[in-house]
């Protein structure tokens, strides 16, 4: 018996969406982030990172469901898929696309600014944990919040 | 190679590394954590009183129990065993964590489980040295950690544990 209720928002299963989007949409940052990390340092790899630094924004900012990605996934890919097995907390995949935001901001920093080293290693992070997200549906960001709680508060 | 190239190889070696070692231990019950503090209320029942107050509550010397209802009062100990889980809000793997750990309570007879929020009770996952969510711990009668495992465990990961309660 759980005695201990959760009381985070968000949990509900109205909520849930198809957790197969959010890995979709993983394996398309990746893809971007490889493009980007091929075509670096110059500015067609700033101007590729800014384009997906905006869709983590969207992401972050307006829910997963909202990303162009998340668009692409229900109108080609969802129809051609089973039912999903189970819905998923959106809360997860929509903290992670506020991690990866961060990393692309500051990637774009170092590209941006000529610091390339920085551009690089910031974007090779980004694209460790969109691999991890469509590799094996495992969110880094989600593993991070607790050590930075921890840490912060 | 450009270094670009050089980066999108590391990340997808760090990525499939990484993944592969978090697929093969999630889940696996193994080792317990030492609860910080231990001696403290040992030297607290020097005094009578405290020792009485003490015995009174909890069964001495001090479990992760005690750490328990120090942080969630009305937390109930299993008659068995108790399934002591940490989530949090951003965590797609506690939801099936809890769908486990309920059905086993529901199976298992004197078995609880407790889902606690940890970023709601900062000090109890410092305290019990949790480091990522999900993580179950498993108590036993006395409220003592058996041991414990991070990440989804599956059903009879979750059953062979309780034996060792």
């Amino acid at each position: 018996m759980s005695t201990i209720a959760q009381s985070h928002p968000g949990s509900t299963l109205a909520a849930g969406i198809d957790p197969r989007g959010p890995q979709f949409a993983a394996t398309l940052t990746s893809v971007v982030l490889i493009v980007v990390l091929l075509l670096a340092p110059g500015p067609a790899a700033a101007a590729v990172l800014a384009l997906q630094a905006a869709v983590f924004a969207v992401g972050a900012t307006r829910g997963v469901q909202r990303t162009p990605y998340a668009w692409l996934f229900r109108t080609f890919v969802r129809p051609r898929l089973a039912a999903p097995t189970e819905l998923e907390d959106p809360a997860p995949p929509g903290f992670a696309q506020t991690v990866g935001l961060g990393f692309a901001v500051v990637g774009l920093l170092g590209f941006v600014t000529g610091l390339d080293a920085l551009g690089l290693v910031a974007t090779g992070f980004a694209l460790v944990a969109a691999l991890l997200n469509a590799l094996f549906r495992f969110c880094l960001g989600c593993e991070l919040y607790l050590l930075a709680k921890r840490l912060t508060a | 190679m450009s270094t670009g190239a050089w980066v999108v190889v590391a990340a997808i070696a760090l990525a499939v590394a990484f993944g592969s070692y978090r697929a093969l231990t999630d889940g696996r019950f193994r080792g317990t954590h030492k609860v910080r503090d231990a001696t403290a209320p040992v030297v607290e029942g020097s005094d009578p009183v405290v020792e009485e107050v003490a015995l009174a509550t909890v069964s001495k010397p001090p479990t992760t129990w005690t750490h328990v209802t120090t942080a969630i009062p009305e937390a109930k100990l299993g008659e068995k065993a108790t399934l002591l889980q940490f989530s949090s809000a951003f965590c797609a793997p506690c939801r099936a964590t809890r769908r486990t750990l309920t059905e086993v309570a529901e199976v298992v007879p004197g078995v609880e489980h407790l889902e606690v929020d940890a970023e709601h009770h900062l000090d109890l996952v410092r305290a019990l040295g949790v480091m990522r969510t999900p993580t179950t711990l498993v108590l036993d009668a006395t409220g003592r950690e058996v041991t414990r495992a991070t990440g989804a465990p599956r059903k009879e990961q979750v059953l062979t544990a309780l034996t060792r309660s």
